[in-house]
This record gives C-alpha cells, structure tokens and sequence, in this order.
C-alpha cells in the first residue's frame, strides 16, 4: 500500500488519521482502516446513533416520535428531512422530554411515563418510538421497562429506540433502528417462516426514505412490470403497512448501510430473500429492474421490463446527451454518509464522462471501500471519516470541478470555488429513477456550468485578496 | 394580562430553542483565529456545525473530544487533551474555547480543571484557554452564547491602563447588524472593542487563498484591554447578571456599565446613538440624523398598514424585545410573545411597553411552538416573526412569517439580514410591511366575497 503520507506529504496532516487515507495505486488490496471510532479533534463530519436511527424511523408516518433526552437533540432534527407522506403528517413533529438537571439526577422514567401518556391521548396514534440520547445512556433510565408498561396500559405498541449517541456512529443508529423494526413486525406469538404468501408477485422495498416522492417513483415502475411494493422501508410507511412485511415473498434493498442487517434476519426469520438493487443513475436502475424481473423468473414480466426501460432511457436521452457533452472531462469529489451511495455516484458520474478524484464516506464497510477501491481510477484519493481540512487539501490538489455532499460540505466547496452537489436527506427533489438521473444531471450541470465561477474563481473580492490565486487550472 | 409559563411540563412539542453548548460556539467564532471544541459525543458537533453552516453558508469547524463509552466511564482528560492537541496541529488557533455537552456534565467532568492541567502539562502558561461548561440540559443557546462570552472576559481581562476607548458587547445578530454598529461607531468617530464580532468571519466574502479559520473576529489583545476602557454598551437588557460580561467587568474593573437594549426602533437606537455622543462628547453627525428622518418617514409611510397587524414574536429573549418595541412604535401590536428561555423577564421588560396598545398579550416563557400555535389561534394573530422554525405557524396555521433572528434555514441571506440602526430598522419594517400586504393582497377578494357576497333571492 501506498502511504499517503509519502505520496502526498503534508505537515497538517494527523499522524493518527493516514492510514483512513489512500491513493489508489500500485497497491493490489485494500488496506483502508474504517469502521472505527473518530479521533478526538479531528473535526469529523459523522453524526450520532441517535441520528441514524431517526434517518431510518422518521419516515414512518403515523407514529409518535419521542426522544427521550434533553431539548437540543430534539431541537436540531425537527423535520429536518425531505421524507413525504400521503397519509399522516404526524411524523413531521419533534417530541421531546425536554430533561433538565433534576431529571438528569433524579432519573427521567417518570417523566417519560407521563410524556407517552399525554401524546398517546393527544395524537392517537398506534405508534410510539421512543429514541435513547447519550444522558439517557448514562443515568441509566430502563427504557424498555418505561416502553413495556405504556403499551400495556395504552393498548398500542412503544418500541425503545437504543440510540445513545456515544455508543458508536450512525451506522450503530441504523442497527438501533432495524430492531426497533423487527420488533414491530413481528407477528403475534412469535417470528416464523409465512407459509400463505400472497399470492401476488409482492416485494419490500428497503432503504428508500421516500425523499421527494423517491418511492413513490420506483413504485410505479415495479406496477409497470408486475410487481406489487407491499411496504417501504420506511418511506412513506406506516404502522399497519409495516405490520405485513412478513407477508412479501421478496425484500429488496436500496440503501445497503442502513438495511443489509434487518435484511439478513427477515431472511432467517421469514425466509424472505433479498436482493441488492439500486435505482441512482440510468445504468442501475436499468440493472435492478432487470434483477427484479429475472428473480421472478417470468418472462412477460422481463417483457415489460425491457420495454420499460427502453421507453424512458429513449426519453430521457436526448437531455442527457447535452448535459454529457458539457461535462466530459470535469473532475468530482465525493463525500457521502454511506459507501453504497458512493459506489452508484461513481457510477452516475462515469455516465456523464465525469471522473471521480476523490471518494469518501463517513461510515462505509470494508466490502464498500473493497469495490470502492476496485471501480476507482489510479490516482484517486479513497478516504473515510474524513474532515474539512482534508476535503479542501484533496479537492484543491485534485483539481475537483465539483464536490457531492452534505449540509456541512456545501459551504466549503463554495469557498474553494467548487460547485456543489447536495446529496442528503434534506433534498426537495428526486434523484432515484430515470427522473432522478435526469434531475441529477441538470443539478450538475447547473452548478458545474454555471456562469459564476468565471467571477468567483478569480481572486476574489474584499480586503483579504491575495495575488496569485491558488485555484488549480479549470 | 394572563400570565402564562411552562414550569414545568413533560413533553416538549416542538422546540424554540436550542442548547446551550450550541449558543456558545457562535462567540468563538466572533473572536480573532479563535478554534472551538465541544467535549461530549461527536453527535451533538456534528448537529450544531450543521445548524449553523446553515444558517450562515459558511464552513463552521468545530471540534469534538469524540467521547466513546470507554471515555464515559473512565473520565475523558484524554479524549479532550487529544483534542486539542489535533486541532493546534491543524488550525494552529490563538485561542481555543472549550464547551461541554450534557454527556460531559452528566458524567462529572471539570472542564475548567481540565483546561488548566492541559496547559501546565504543555507548558503553555499564556495560551487562552477558555473552559465552559454547558450542559445542554442547563439552559437554551442564549445563555450558552452569554456564558461563553463571560468566561471569555474573565479568563482574558487583565488589569489595565484606561485608554479610552469603549467596550460594545452585542448578542447574537447578524454579521450585517454588527456592520451596521460598527458603521455608526466609526461615524460617531468612537475607539471601541467589539465583542464578539462575527461580521466578517460569519459572512466571508470569497477571498484567496482560503484559511481554515476566517479572518476578522475580535483579537484576542483587545479583550485582554477590555478593563481599560471608560464604559461598557452591552446590548443585553434581558441577560441576568451572573452570565453577563458587562456585568463582569463592571463588578471587578469598575468599567461602567451601559445595558441598553438592542439599538433597533427609534427610541433604542436614540439611546445607543445619546450615549455615544454623551461618553464621546461629541454630536451625532448629520448622516445619522438624514438616516433617522428617512426611518420616520418609512414608519409613517406604513403605519396603517402595521394597524392591521397582530403580531406573534418569538426567539431569543434579546430580539424577542428589539422586535416588540420596534412593532409597538409602529403600531403593530404583539399578542404572542414567546421565547424557549427560562427566565427571560420578559413580561417584566415589555409590559411597560405594551400597556398602550390595549390588548391582552400572551407571555410565554419556555415555549414550544405547540403552544405558541395555540396562543396564535386564541389570539387571532396574523403576522409572525422570527426564527425559520416559524414556517411551523404558516404551514399549520397560514400565518405568514417575517424571518429574523437565528436560525434561518430555510432561505438564503440570514446572515446579511440587516434589522439594526435606523437604516437596519428601515429595511426591517419595510419587509414587515411588505409581508403584511403580501399576505392582504393575496386574500382580500376571496375574503370579502365570502363575506359580503349573497347570491340574489338568498
Ligand atoms: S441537548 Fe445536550 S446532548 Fe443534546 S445536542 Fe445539546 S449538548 Fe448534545
Ligand atoms: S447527545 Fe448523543 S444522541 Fe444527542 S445529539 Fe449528541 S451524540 Fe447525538
């Protein structure tokens, strides 16, 4: 392996943090540490377990979503995401136990006895997820016991959320999350393998958040081939369509980092397989409609699959050749939340002749970074848990043309006089689908074309402008 | 006037306030190659930067001790000392805030302790290091940006010369308010410290090379001087007086203090505008008072219109008051007046100056905006203004929004929002206004069809 440290030397560089950073090279394997704790002072770009789990719950539009902790968690993601709905709305609240110094000291299960109480009688939902936050964690408030007695007296099911943020990362959220799930599904008596499947060709669609309407897409097109979406996880869900899951004969899975484990149990619970599938960029959806339809294994279905596709890559086409015509030959830089998400913008990129120069996530898995590392050009710098001083340093060293990211990293490429990409949880439109390839696109070409970089990328205005610029050659 | 609080509830319905360690950050920024560190889990760090990058489309880096289940047991001096030895390496600061968050607190840490061993253990004797503890759970980001700012003065304040100068403390504006205050400042010919001064760090103009920390702030020097100047303005009439630096040095240098409220409406910036020209002993200068005149012609411009306004105010108690007054000049009567702070005194400070407008007017102290709906509705209030989280009042209640105040995520320019001064208060109510007739035009014919409109025979 090539250390970092000799192919790009840099004297801010912490010590500590080379071996989360490669270039690709001569190097065979890859050998990048990841999945492990950030480092004091690094200025990480990861978020908590609690945020995690709520990413994966929030969208399940009938419940009651209480944290349990102290107000500033809750404050800072109060309906924060692009997650729709066409039912309740319930879900767009913040609820919050609001602990104070004396529930720290004294203990808070009362309190939150009284908080599910009083929304219970409120909202009338069937519904209640109660999420753990670091204090919580630590004074030791038996959460599950709180949980068990509500859905006692209440007759409807609280599940705990184990989200205590200093237990681990986001992916440990994930984790929280699909358990509180699994739980949820679980049949009365007791997980089993379903014997009376319907009888329709009926699938669970996993980790799609149902960001702009993104679900509801691709649950058009599997109508179009035959095939019925029984629930979404989560997207656009809620209690009594979650209840059915066991029922699917087929879960398939869009966002691997969040689903791949409740995925696994549903398998050894209920015998329900699953398939890998991604709807970002022409290419995939195209794989994964095709996937789907040789799963079934009918032939009219792959049918109306081909001809799917046919139909809206033929439509869609035209635009985006005029947007691969402008961009051929830009350079981007990724930095994602998860390394699946990243692996399809590779991918997304490549189709609009874009190379990638650096790829980063904040919580990819080692077989994430392994095809990461494999699909990735020599030269490109792989990273993980990366912070702000190495994003610039990559980006300005590699002459990216555009960075995709988040909230946190928008700012930052704007200043460097790189376009932006938002791919979060936050975005109004949708990027899934053929729709969604066409919207991304535009977005990049919009922001990558746009006439104020010729302003903006030359030295700058105010009382800090130096000489010579440092921007690399556009 | 009915005299409502939430002392004590047990589920908060949508917040109206942040916590503590997040307010605090905002000082840091304000201060000269100044770094911040959060000392709790990396969660809540990674959620403050993102709130704030929101708000002000700037890169916002702060660190975090990155506390794991080992450190929450076993104490976190050395999560924390790595902290700072990371972010020296990299920012190289000239001076390091310290913040806790609730996981930090709960779990006993000593950050102030902590900071001190650091130092010693670095031999770094004149290094500022400023720890404070901010547990979320003890209070909403407003008292954390106070907190923050006090123990700044006292870790930084030394015995000094008088030199003249003045000292202006500001809460937490815009960095297009702090322009403003300085403008006049510099007007009104005044030597002064301005703290913290955000004006250029948090609304950076695109500039190369970039730096990791943005230039401006308030240097590190002149707050060591802060004891030698003749008086202190603190803009932070609703700041009690144990998290107050005016206060602080007032209590152990002796400078004077000035609390008066922000200078945004006639009679405050009047106050701001006699007192500089008292201590200066100069006269206000013929710009401000063309620029005064020109307010008073907006405000009679637009007073009908503000007649029709009933207003809901919310955010941090300090604006909360700006906002009321300015309205009340105007004629557009607050009926909902709420802040997520505990003891806000607001009734106390507003009451005064509301008793004119003879309406009832609904205080709410620890508010959600569950409850501030509801006020609205009760209330019939038609106009909001405040934070983004407002936009909760238009989609549920159609009550439009005027955005003020932090944050505001959900439009673009908080930062160069300019509400202070009589220029500030110009632009101000004009959107005020504008809102109102914005919302007017869009109802009246469908309102007085259904009003006034009987189909013949009926
Ligand atoms: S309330 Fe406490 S735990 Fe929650 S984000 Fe704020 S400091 Fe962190
Ligand atoms: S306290 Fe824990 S759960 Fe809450 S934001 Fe911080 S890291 Fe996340």
């Amino acid at each position: 392996m090539i250390n970092v440290s000799t192919a790009v030397p840099n004297d801010n560089l912490i010590v500590e943090r080379q071996s989360s950073i490669l270039v690709k090279g001569g190097q065979r394997k890859n050998q990048l540490k990841c999945d492990a704790e950030s480092i004091a002072g690094c200025v990480s770009q990861r978020a908590c377990v609690y945020c995690g789990a709520r990413v994966v719950l929030n969208p399940v539009t009938d419940a009651i979503h209480l944290v349990h902790g102290p107000m500033g968690c809750a404050s800072y993601t109060w309906d924060i995401r692009g997650s729709l709905s066409s039912g309740s709305e319930l879900y767009r609240n913040s609820f919050c136990t609001d602990l104070k110094e004396n529930d720290i000291i004294f203990g808070g299960e009362k309190k939150l006895a009284r908080a599910i109480d009083e929304l219970v009688e409120k909202y009338e939902s069937e519904l209640v997820f109660v999420y753990s936050t670091c204090v919580v964690g630590v004074i030791g408030d038996d959460l599950e016991a709180v949980c068990k007695t509500a859905a006692h007296k209440h007759g409807i099911q609280v599940l705990p959320v184990q989200s205590s943020g200093f237990i681990g990362n986001k992916s440990a959220g994930y984790r929280a999350a699909c358990d509180a799930l699994l739980r949820l599904i679980e049949p009365p008596g007791g997980a089993r393998p379903i014997n009376s499947r319907r009888p329709v060709k009926s699938v669970n669609y996993l980790g799609d958040f149902n960001l702009a309407g993104e679900a509801w897409i691709i649950k058009d097109y599997l109508k179009r081939i035959g095939v019925e979406v029984n629930v979404v996880f989560t997207g656009d869900s809620n209690y009594r369509d979650l209840k059915k899951a066991p029922e699917a004969s087929l879960n398939i899975m869009q966002c691997a980092g969040s689903m791949a484990y409740i995925a696994r149990r549903m398998e050894e619970l209920y015998s329900i397989p699953s398939l890998q599938i991604s709807f970002l960029g022409l290419e995939d959806t195209a794989a994964s409609l095709c996937k789907i339809a040789d799963f079934f294994g009918e032939p009219e279905m792959m049918r109306r699959a081909e001809e799917l596709i046919k139909e809206e890559t033929i439509a869609v086409q035209p635009e985006m050749g005029r947007y691969h015509e402008k961009l051929a030959g830009k350079k981007a830089a990724i930095y994602v939340g998860g390394g699946f998400k990243a692996i399809s913008l590779i991918k997304q990129f490549r189709e609009l002749g874009i190379d990638v120069v650096m790829v980063g996530t904040q919580t990819g898995r080692e077989v994430e970074y392994q095809t990461l590392h494999d699909i990735s050009d020599d030269g490109t710098v792989i990273l993980d848990d990366a912070n702000p001083s190495e994003l610039e340093r990559f980006m300005t060293e590699k002459g990216a043309h555009l960075l995709v990211g988040g909230v946190k990293e928008r700012p930052l490429a704007y200043k460097l006089g790189v376009a932006f990409i938002d791919h979060n949880h936050d975005r109004k439109h949708p990027l899934s689908g053929y729709v969604g390839a066409v919207n991304f696109a535009r977005e990049v070409y919009s922001t990558v074309c746009s006439p104020v970089w010729k302003y903006a990328r030359e030295t700058g205005g105010g009382l800090y402008a130096v000489e010579n610029s440092e921007l690399p050659e556009r | 006037m009915p005299w409502k609080t939430a002392n004590y509830r047990n589920v908060n319905e949508n917040p109206c306030n942040m916590c503590m360690p997040m307010g605090g950050i905002l000082p840091f920024k304000g201060i000269e190659e100044a770094m911040v560190i959060i000392h709790g889990s990396q969660g809540c760090s990674t959620y403050m930067r993102r709130h704030i990058a929101e708000h002000f489309n700037e890169p916002i880096d702060v660190g975090s001790s990155s506390l794991n289940e080992k450190g929450t047991i076993y104490g976190g001096a050395q999560n924390l000392f790595q902290a700072l030895d990371n972010i020296r390496k990299v920012y190289n600061p000239r001076l390091i805030g310290i913040l806790t968050s609730c996981l930090a607190e709960t779990i006993g840490e000593d950050v102030e302790g902590m900071a001190r061993d650091y130092l010693k253990k670095q031999g770094l004797d004149n290094f500022p290091l400023v720890g404070v503890s901010t547990p979320g759970y003890g209070g909403t980001h407003s008292e954390g940006y106070w907190l923050a700012l006090k123990k700044t003065v006292a870790g930084l304040a030394r015995p000094t010369e008088k030199h003249g100068g003045i000292n202006v403390i500001v809460p937490n504006l815009s960095p297009a308010d702090i322009r403003e205050i300085k403008r006049i400042l510099e007007i009104m010919d005044v030597k002064y410290t301005l703290l913290p001064d955000i004006s250029e760090t948090l609304d950076r103009p695109i500039a190369r090379p970039y730096t990791k920390i943005p230039p401006g702030g308030t240097r590190v020097e002149a707050i060591r001087c802060m004891p030698g100047a003749v008086a202190t303005i603190q803009f932070g009439i609703t700041v009690e007086d144990n998290i107050s630096p005016g206060h602080y040095l007032q209590s152990e240098f002796g400078v004077p203090l000035y609390n008066l409220p922000v200078p945004m409406g006639v009679e405050s910036t009047d106050m701001f505008v006699g007192l500089l020209a008292e201590i200066t002993g100069g006269s206000v200068p013929g710009v401000l008072k063309l620029e005064r005149g020109r307010l008073l012609d907006c405000m009679v411009d637009s007073h009908k219109y503000n007649a029709q306004g009933r207003g809901a105010v919310f955010g941090d108690p300090e604006l909360v008051c700006a906002v009321v007054r300015t309205c009340a000049e105007n004629g557009l009567y607050p009926a909902v007046v709420a802040t997520g702070s505990g003891n806000s005194g607001l009734k106390e400070i507003l009451g005064p100056v509301l008793v004119e407008c003879g309406q009832d007017v609904c205080y709410l102290n620890e508010a959600d905006f569950m409850r501030v709906r509801t006020s609205c509705r009760e209330n019939g209030v038609n106009m909001a203004i405040g934070h983004s989280d407002g936009k909760f009042l238009t989609e549920s209640e159609g009550i439009p929004l005027v955005r003020m105040g932090f944050p505001i995520h959900d439009r673009v320019g908080g930062q160069r929002l300019l509400s202070v001064g009589y220029t500030g208060t110009t632009n101000f109510l004009d959107r005020v206004t504008n809102s109102l007739l914005e919302h007017k035009y869009k109802n009246y014919r469908a309102t007085m069809y259904r009003e006034f409109y009987r189909e013949a025979g009926k």
